[in-house]
């Protein structure tokens, strides 16, 4: 199966990656590859299988509502990139 | 007497009578470092002023007859765990800034028992490697051999306790991240059951998958690490309400050198794999008999759906890794590209510039395998096949307590060797990624070295929560092996 470099751009933005025209060629013939590969996942028959999605055993873990401290914005916002008083900050979004 | 040569459970006994300070091994440790580590790049950051300060305390403590096994005992971790006030990268450039605000479960019990954490291991960005090459800062090189990788992605963990720039470490494993690299370089690597140990804290790569686990100098350490970080954490809703055992307890128990009783499958899969190096056949036959001759008896298994676990994983833990790593935005934490106009070009410059290209590239397979139209055919089928695989597994362990195989199919590779094709890197992975997929724990023991003189490790797997079988037969292996040679010498 060979993925396009217009499905590369497509799936790129999809994940918020900016890509360029090389990095875009490549891509597109190292996931052709890779893809082509996981195809052997077709041979398998998997008719009326439930899918795993994980080996935690799936108990809901219950508890009571406890109060606890906060650890203050100072704390909280020590390693925001840019910052107005209590606030992060972020540009334009509408 | 070399300090830096000392196991965990070594230097304890030394602190403990007063033989040694803390403040001397430490020293000696950070002494090792400084005159080695420019060549092995083991270490993203060493904490020379917070170890130095966290070993008079402990020497405080044990004066005082207050100490812990772990007291005063030097001990580095993957930096893709979580600590307080020191710099927590995953080795990537999105991170390089970062500052946890809090511990990471496991670090917060280290300093509980007044464990003296000297610095942060380097590995693959995110964990997402098989060699080290891929972290943003520097390429680790393995300790036999500079030339060669420590493997990955704990290579920095793997490499340091090799080297002996510390007691022991902790690494993470989602597909081999732990035994892989210690079988490269020549020490103990576990991982433990999925839900064994509280995952809070330590920045996710696939969540279903990721496990921490002790790399230690040999097996007892190990079985004392676990003793420690093992068990329920309300933080982390996968962790296992379960018992945890005396695992050194256990180990002391192991008295006649026999482990008779115990049964180990060998998967008739697993040898049918292309491109097993010779050199491991040979070890691992070898193996084999050092446990034939502990009593172990040798069984033929199978686990037919061997052919599919490279596929369904590789669909697998990028589709987790690209929800996960969506955070990583540039608005909380982190890095940010200032110069955008919008949000949106914000998200995509900040990534773009902050991730490098193995981590974009499973983000970009986990995009596109759960975008409209495809989510079915990959993460479903892919989901379905980890449900025969964890069958398989379940019945296998029906006729065994143990499964055998090689770590790797290679000893630790060169440099740059395998960087061209990430497919090729992807099935090297084949005897570790199993037991993520199917939650099972699994060690990786010394069992020997190439003709290169490279470490080659063997592989035990168990069922879901009986490390104890691991670490009952990986020590018994370990002292009928009886390795001459343990430690590489450092030029």
């Amino acid at each position: 199966m060979k993925i396009s470099k217009e499905e590369i751009e497509k799936i790129a933005h999809l994940a918020r990656l900016e890509i360029n025209e090389t990095q875009k060629e490549a891509l597109s013939g190292q996931l052709s590859h890779i893809l082509a590969y996981i195809d052997k996942l077709k041979d398998v028959d998997v008719e009326g299988v439930t899918p795993s999605s994980g080996a935690a055993f799936l108990n809901n873990v219950l508890r009571e509502d406890q109060l606890s401290g906060s650890p203050g914005p100072d704390v909280t916002l020590a390693n925001a990139p840019e910052r107005d008083q209590d606030f992060y900050t972020v540009p334009r979004v509408v | 007497m070399d300090l830096h040569a000392l196991t965990m459970a070594n230097a304890h006994k030394l602190l403990a009578r007063g033989k040694i300070s803390s403040v001397e091994l430490t020293s000696a440790f950070l002494d090792r470092i400084e005159g080695h580590d420019d060549r092995i790049e083991a270490f993203i950051t060493v904490d020379k002023p917070g170890a130095l300060a966290q070993a008079a305390k402990a020497d405080e403590l044990i004066a005082k007859g207050l100490q812990s096994p772990f007291t005063g005992i030097p001990i580095a971790l993957k930096d893709l765990l979580c600590t307080q006030g020191v710099k927590t990268t995953c080795a990537s450039k999105i991170l390089d800034n970062f500052i946890p605000q809090y511990d990471a479960t496991v670090v917060a019990k280290l300093k509980a028992e007044q464990a003296v954490l000297i610095g942060k291991t380097n590995l693959d960005e995110f964990a997402m490697g098989s060699s080290t090459e891929n972290s943003a800062f520097k390429v680790t090189r393995n300790p036999w051999n500079l030339d060669h990788v420590p493997g990955g992605s704990s290579g920095g963990s793997a490499a340091a306790v090799a080297a002996q720039f510390c007691c022991g470490a902790l690494g993470t494993d989602t597909g081999g991240s732990i035994r892989q690299p210690a079988s490269h370089c020549g020490v103990v690597g576990l991982k433990p059951t999925y839900g064994r140990v509280s995952r809070f804290g330590l920045v996710s790569y696939a969540s279903s998958l990721d496990q921490i686990g002790p790399i230690t100098r040999d097996v007892a350490d190990a079985a004392m690490m676990m003793n420690l970080i093992c068990g329920n954490d309300p933080k982390d809703s996968t962790s296992a309400r379960m018992d945890v055992p005396n695992f050194t307890l256990a180990l002391q128990q192991v008295e006649s050198k026999s482990l008779r009783g115990m049964k180990a499958g060998i998967p008739k899969e697993y040898l049918d794999v292309e491109g097993i190096d010779p050199d491991v056949l040979v070890l691992f036959d070898r193996a084999k008999k050092v446990l034939e001759g502990l009593g172990v008896e040798i069984v033929e298994i199978s686990l037919p759906h061997t052919e599919y676990v490279v596929a369904a994983y590789y669909i697998i833990a990028p589709c987790e890794a690209s929800s996960n790593l969506a955070r990583f935005d540039g608005v909380r934490y982190g890095f940010r590209e200032h110069a955008s106009q919008d949000i949106i070009e914000m998200y995509k410059k900040t990534k773009s510039k902050g991730f490098g290209p193995e981590v974009q590239r499973r983000i970009i397979i986990g995009t596109y395998a759960l975008s409209a139209g495809y989510y079915d055919a990959y993460y479903g089928r892919a989901s379905q096949v980890r449900t025969l695989i964890m069958e398989d597994f379940t019945k296998a362990f029906d006729q065994c307590d143990l499964i055998l195989s090689p770590v790797a199919p290679t000893p630790a590779f060169k440099i740059g060797e395998n960087t061209g094709d990430p497919l090729t890197m992807y099935l090297s992975d084949i005897f570790t990624l199993s037991a993520n997929m199917a939650g099972v724990p699994g060690i990786s023991v010394p069992a020997g070295f190439s003709s290169l003189g490279l470490p080659v490790g063997i592989q035990m797997m168990a069922k879901r929560f009986d490390e104890m079988s691991l670490l009952r037969a990986g020590f018994g292996f370990e002292r009928a092996l009886d390795l001459k040679t343990r430690f590489p010498v450092l030029s």
